[in-house]
C-alpha cells in the first residue's frame, strides 16, 4: 500500500433517509470509511444498525424512495446521483455483492450455469459457448462437487451451502475489484460457515480483491478481517484494526458486544450478558447518540449531541465522549 | 405462491414427470367421466319422460310411445349412459331430433366459426392482459399503475354482452369499418373468405378479449409485483441488469406461473363468453346451435353440446396443468 | 378508530356503498312506487325520446325505461341475493367440513369443487333450461350451484389456516369437539373472508343473470330485467341506440360498486387480506 494509491473505495458522510410508515427517517448518519485495494475491512453490529444499507447504498440497489446523500467514490468515480444504467454497468463488473440467504437468492427457474454465465455475457460480451466454459471454471474454482453436471442443474437441486457457493462464483464472474459479502454464512450450517469464509479467504487473497465483510459475529470478524467497524443506530461507532478494536474495546457498544458473546467452556448456569434494552426504531432517534438509552455510561451531554469522533489509538477511532479506559 | 411447492429432489426429473403426468391423466379421466355422468343425469334421467318434455304438453301418446321407441328410452338406465358413452366416443352421437341429422356434422358446421373465435379472442386477452399488467407492475403506485387498475376495475364490471353492443354500434353503425353481425363464411364459394372472415370476428373477439384481460391484468401485476420482492430478483440487479432486463429476462418467466393456471381457469369464463356473444353478433357458431336446441327441445342435441362445451373446459385445464409442471423445474407433485 | 370512521375514509368502500346504496334503493322503491307502472304497454308512445313524462323516454313498447329500469334492480338484487345465499349456506359448509375432516373427505371436496369450474353457469342453465324451461328460477339455481365450489374452495383454505393456529390447539387439548371449535372458533375468524367473498359474488351474480335474461334463460316478459332491456334495445339498435344504453349502465355501475365495496371491505377487514392476490 503505497502513498499514492488513491483509495478504492471512499465513503464521506454517507446519509440515506428512508420512507417509513411514520415518516421520513434517517437510516445512516454520516457514514465514513476508506478501503483500500486488497483490503479486508469488517462491518459488524445488530439488525438494524445499517451495515447492510451501508452495502446497498455502495452498490446503488437502495429501496424505493429512499434518499442518498454525501459521497461514495469508487476509483474516483463518484457514485451518489449516478444514473441507474451507469451504476448497472458498474455492479457485477467492478462491484460485486453476495447476500444472506443463498437458499432464495437464485432464480429458481434458471440454470445454474445460465446464471453464473449471466454477468459475463453481460459484462464481457462473452458468447454462450464462452460464457459456459468461463461458468464451469468459476464453479471448478468455488468448488463446487461434480461442477459440470452442475451446470445444468437448477438451484432446488442444490444445498444452502451449494448455493451459497454458485452466488460466490457469480459475484467474481467478472474479477471486480470490491466484493460485498452481507453475512455470506448465517444461513449456513456452522460447519459450512468455516468452509465458506476460508473460501472467499482464499479467493480474495489471490486475486488482490478488497472484501467488506458484514457480520454480525465477532468471531468471524476476528478471524477474517483487518480492520472492523462497528456500528449502532446508523453511525460508526467504533473503527480501527481488528485486535485493537475487540482488545480495546473503546466505545461501550463494543464492550457490550464483546461481552455479550456466548463462550465454550463457561460454567453451567452462568447467565449470557447482555445490553438492556433494545434497538431503537430509526424513526425514533434524536439528535443525540443512538446508543444513550442503553448505556452505563450515558450523561446529559450525550443525549443532547451526535458524539465527535474521537483518536484511540493507531488508526483506531471511536464517536464517545466517555470513552472506557483501557482495561480488560 | 412458491413456498407452497413441494419438490422431491432425489427422484431424478424423467420418472418424477411421467409419475405426475400419469396422476394428472387419471385424474382428467376421471373428471370427464364424472361429467358425463352428470350430464346424462341431469337430461336424460331428471326430467322423468324425455320423450314427453320434447314433444311437450300437447303431444299425443301415441307421439310420445313413438318417440321413446326411437330414442331407445325403454331400454335400462346404466345400458342408455353406456351406449351414449360409446356414441361419444365412436364420435356418432345419433341424430338431432330437431333437424334429424347426425349431430357431429351440426357441430363440425358451427365449429369452423366458434373455435377460430376463442382462439382470436383468448389470443386478444393474453396480448391485452400481459402487457397492461406489466406496466401497471413497473409503475406501481404512481400514475400509470393507478390508471391500469382503474381501467380494470371498470372492464370487470361491464358485460362483455354490452360492451358487444357497444361496439357494434360505434364501429359498425356509426362508422362502417366491421359488419354488424353474421359470417360470410371462410372460402369464397360461401360468398366470403379469409378476410372476410375475420373481419366478421374483430368486434366479437375484442368484445370478449376487453373484459377478461381486465380480470387476467390484474394476475399479472400480482404476480410480477409478487415476484418483484423476491431475493433472486435483488441478485439479478447486483449482476449489473438493468430494471428492463430483469423484468423481461427474470421476472416475467417466473410471474408467468402463477399467470398459466389463471388462464386456464378463465376459460371456463371465455367458453361461457363466446356462447353469449354469438347470440349478440348473429354468429353461426356452437352458441347460436345451443339455443337453437334449448327452444327446440332437442334434448340429445343439447346433451351432446353441454357434454363437448364441458369436456372442452376440462381438457383445456388438464393441458394447463401440464403445461405449469413443464415450466416450472421444481415439478409441482404435492397435492394442491 | 372504529370500524365504521375508518369505513367511511376508504376511498374505495364510500364509492361503492354510495353505488351499492343507490342500487338497494332502487329496488327497495320499486314495491312502492314507480313514475309509470313499468309494464304498461301504451304502443302508440313507443320509442319516444327522453321527456318530461318519460325521464328516459320510452321503449318499443311504449314502456317506461326509467320504471323498467327501478323494477329490473330487485331481480338483479334477488338473484344476487338467495344465488349467493345458496352459494355461502352450500359451500361453507363444504369447507368447513373439509377442514375439520381432513382426509379423504377434504379430497373429495376439492375434486368436487374442482369439478364444478367445468360447469360454468350458463352451462348448467341450459341444461335447466332445456328441461324445465327457462325462468328466474332456473337462473337463481344456475348461478346458486355455480357458486358453490368457489366459496368451498375459500372456505376450506382459510379455515385451514385457523384451524393451524395455536388457539385451536388449545381448544383441542380441552377436549372441544370439531364442530364447537368450527362454530365457535373457525366460523368467526374466516367471517370477514366470506364477507369479502360475498360482495363479489353478488357482483359476479348481477352479471351472470344480466346475462342469462338478454339470453331469455332467466326472466321471462313480463317481469322487467336489465338483461333482457339489453336484448331489446339491441333491436332498436338502429331507431333508438340510447335503449341499449341505460340498462347496459345500471349492470356496470352496481356491478362496479359492488367490486369497489368488496375491495374496501377486504382493506378494513384485515388489512392482511390486502396482500391476498
Amino acid at each position: 500500500m503505497s502513498a499514492t494509491d488513491t483509495p478504492l473505495l471512499e465513503v464521506r458522510d454517507l446519509r440515506v433517509v428512508l420512507p417509513t410508515a411514520r415518516g421520513p427517517a434517517a437510516a445512516l448518519r454520516g457514514v465514513s470509511f476508506e478501503m483500500s485495494r486488497g483490503e479486508k475491512l469488517g462491518l459488524i453490529g445488530e439488525s438494524g444498525c445499517g451495515k447492510s444499507l451501508t452495502a446497498l447504498a455502495i452498490m446503488g440497489l437502495l429501496p424505493e424512495g429512499a434518499v442518498v446523500e454525501g459521497s461514495i467514490g469508487l476509483n474516483g468515480q463518484e457514485l451518489v446521483g449516478l444514473g441507474d444504467d451507469a451504476l448497472a454497468a458498474l455492479r457485477g463488473d467492478r462491484i460485486a455483492m453476495i447476500f444472506q440467504e443463498p437458499m432464495t437468492a437464485l432464480n429458481p427457474l434458471h440454470s445454474i450455469g445460465a446464471q453464473v454465465a449471466e454477468p459475463l455475457r453481460l459484462h464481457r460480451g462473452l458468447d454462450r459457448a464462452a460464457a459456459r466454459t468461463e461458468a464451469l471454471r468459476l464453479l471448478e474454482r468455488v468448488q463446487l462437487p461434480k461442477a459440470a453436471q452442475r451446470l445444468d442443474a437448477y438451484p432446488h437441486q442444490l444445498s444452502g451451502g451449494q448455493r451459497q457457493r454458485v452466488m460466490i462464483a457469480m459475484a467474481l464472474a467478472c474479477g471486480p475489484d470490491l466484493l460485498i459479502a452481507d453475512e455470506p454464512t448465517t444461513a449456513l450450517d456452522v460447519t459450512l460457515q468455516h468452509e465458506v469464509l476460508m473460501l472467499i479467504d482464499e479467493l480474495v487473497q489471490g486475486s488482490g480483491m478488497a472484501l467488506l465483510l458484514i457480520s454480525h459475529d465477532l468471531g468471524v470478524m476476528a478471524r477474517h478481517v483487518q480492520r472492523v467497524m462497528v456500528m449502532y443506530g446508523g453511525t460508526v461507532v467504533e473503527s480501527g484494526p481488528t485486535a485493537a478494536v475487540f482488545a480495546r474495546r473503546a466505545h461501550p457498544y463494543t464492550r457490550g458486544l464483546h461481552a455479550a458473546r456466548p463462550r465454550l467452556g463457561a460454567t453451567r448456569g452462568t447467565r449470557l450478558p447482555t445490553i438492556p434494552g433494545r434497538v431503537p426504531e430509526l424513526a425514533d432517534l434524536g439528535l443525540g447518540c443512538a446508543f444513550a438509552e442503553r448505556c452505563d455510561r450515558a450523561v446529559a451531554d450525550c443525549r443532547r449531541a451526535s458524539p465527535a469522533d474521537v483518536v484511540v489509538g493507531d488508526h483506531h477511532r471511536a464517536r464517545c465522549i466517555r470513552i472506557e479506559e483501557a482495561s480488560t | 405462491m412458491f413456498s407452497a411447492i413441494i419438490g422431491r429432489p432425489h427422484l431424478p426429473r424423467g420418472p418424477a414427470i411421467a409419475l405426475f403426468l400419469l396422476r394428472r391423466f387419471a385424474t382428467f379421466v376421471l373428471t370427464l367421466a364424472v361429467a358425463s355422468v352428470v350430464v346424462f343425469a341431469v337430461l336424460d334421467v331428471l326430467p322423468g319422460n324425455v320423450a314427453q318434455v320434447m314433444l311437450g304438453e300437447s303431444a299425443t301418446p301415441q307421439a310420445v310411445a313413438a318417440l321413446e321407441k326411437k330414442l331407445g328410452l325403454d331400454r335400462p338406465t346404466p345400458e342408455r349412459y353406456a351406449a351414449w358413452i360409446q356414441g361419444l366416443f365412436t364420435l356418432q352421437p345419433g341424430n338431432s331430433h330437431a333437424y334429424d341429422t347426425p349431430i357431429t356434422e351440426l357441430v363440425a358446421e358451427r365449429l369452423v366459426v366458434t373455435v377460430p373465435l376463442a382462439l382470436l379472442a383468448m389470443a386478444l386477452t393474453v396480448v391485452l392482459a400481459l402487457a397492461a399488467g406489466l406496466y401497471a407492475a413497473s409503475h406501481h403506485n404512481r400514475a400509470g399503475d393507478l390508471g391500469v387498475m382503474a381501467a380494470s376495475q371498470l372492464g370487470i364490471a361491464i358485460p362483455s354482452f354490452w360492451f358487444g353492443i357497444l361496439l357494434v354500434m360505434l364501429f359498425a353503425v356509426k362508422l362502417p369499418w366491421f359488419p354488424s353481425g353474421g359470417f360470410p363464411g371462410w372460402t369464397e364459394d360461401e360468398g366470403g373468405g379469409l378476410w372476410d372472415g375475420l373481419q366478421a370476428l374483430v368486434l366479437p373477439a375484442v368484445a370478449l378479449a376487453v373484459v377478461q384481460a381486465a380480470i387476467l391484468a390484474r394476475f399479472v401485476r400480482s404476480a410480477v409485483l409478487e415476484v418483484l420482492r423476491e431475493d433472486f430478483v435483488r441478485t439479478a440487479r447486483a449482476k449489473g441488469l438493468s430494471r428492463r432486463a430483469v423484468l423481461w429476462g427474470h421476472v416475467l418467466r417466473n410471474a408467468m406461473v402463477p399467470v398459466v393456471t389463471v388462464i386456464g381457469l378463465q376459460f371456463a369464463g371465455l367458453v361461457t363468453g363466446t356462447v353469449v356473444i354469438e347470440n349478440v353478433f348473429s354468429l353461426p357458431g356452437l352458441g347460436r346451435l345451443i339455443f337453437q336446441a334449448i327452444s327446440n327441445r332437442d334434448l340429445p342435441l343439447v346433451q351432446a353440446m353441454v357434454m363437448l362445451l364441458a369436456a372442452t373446459v376440462i381438457v383445456i385445464n388438464f393441458v394447463v396443468d401440464v403445461l405449469y409442471a413443464l415450466i416450472d423445474p421444481r415439478l409441482k407433485m404435492a397435492e394442491r | 378508530m372504529s370500524f365504521w370512521t375508518r369505513a367511511l375514509r376508504h376511498k374505495s368502500f364510500v364509492a361503492g356503498g354510495v353505488l351499492v346504496a343507490l342500487l338497494v334503493a332502487m329496488a327497495l322503491l320499486s314495491f312502492v312506487w314507480t313514475p309509470h307502472p313499468a309494464t304498461e304497454i301504451d304502443v302508440p308512445n313507443k320509442l319516444q325520446p327522453p321527456s318530461m313524462k318519460h325521464w328516459l323516454g320510452t321503449d318499443s313498447l311504449g314502456r317506461d325505461i326509467v320504471s323498467q329500469l327501478i323494477v329490473g334492480a330487485r331481480a338483479s338484487i334477488a338473484v344476487g341475493l338467495i344465488a349467493v345465499g345458496i352459494g355461502i349456506v352450500a359451500g361453507v359448509a363444504l369447507g368447513l367440513l373439509a377442514a375439520a375432516r381432513r382426509g379423504w373427505v377434504e379430497e373429495a371436496v376439492m375434486r368436487l369443487a374442482d369439478f364444478g369450474l367445468a360447469f360454468p353457469a350458463l352451462l348448467t342453465a341450459i341444461m335447466l333450461a332445456a328441461i324445465y324451461g327457462p325462468g328466474l328460477l332456473t337462473s337463481i339455481v344456475a348461478i346458486g350451484i355455480f357458486n358453490i365450489p368457489e366459496f368451498a374452495r375459500i372456505t376450506r383454505a382459510s379455515a385451514n389456516s385457523v384451524w393451524s393456529r395455536e388457539f385451536v390447539l388449545a381448544a383441542r387439548a380441552c377436549g372441544k369437539g370439531a364442530l364447537r371449535i368450527t362454530m365457535e372458533h373457525v366460523l368467526p375468524n374466516i367471517a370477514s373472508v366470506l364477507v369479502v367473498q360475498a360482495t363479489i359474488r353478488f357482483a359476479i351474480a348481477i352479471l351472470a343473470e344480466a346475462g342469462l335474461s338478454y339470453l331469455g334463460l332467466g326472466t321471462q316478459p313480463p317481469t322487467p330485467s336489465w338483461g333482457r332491456m339489453l336484448g331489446e334495445g339491441q333491436s332498436m339498435m338502429y331507431q333508438a341506440p340510447m335503449l341499449a344504453v341505460w340498462p347496459g349502465l345500471a349492470i356496470v355501475l352496481s356491478v362496479l360498486g359492488l367490486n369497489l365495496m368488496g375491495d374496501g371491505l377486504r382493506d378494513l377487514l384485515d388489512p392482511k387480506l390486502a396482500r391476498q392476490r
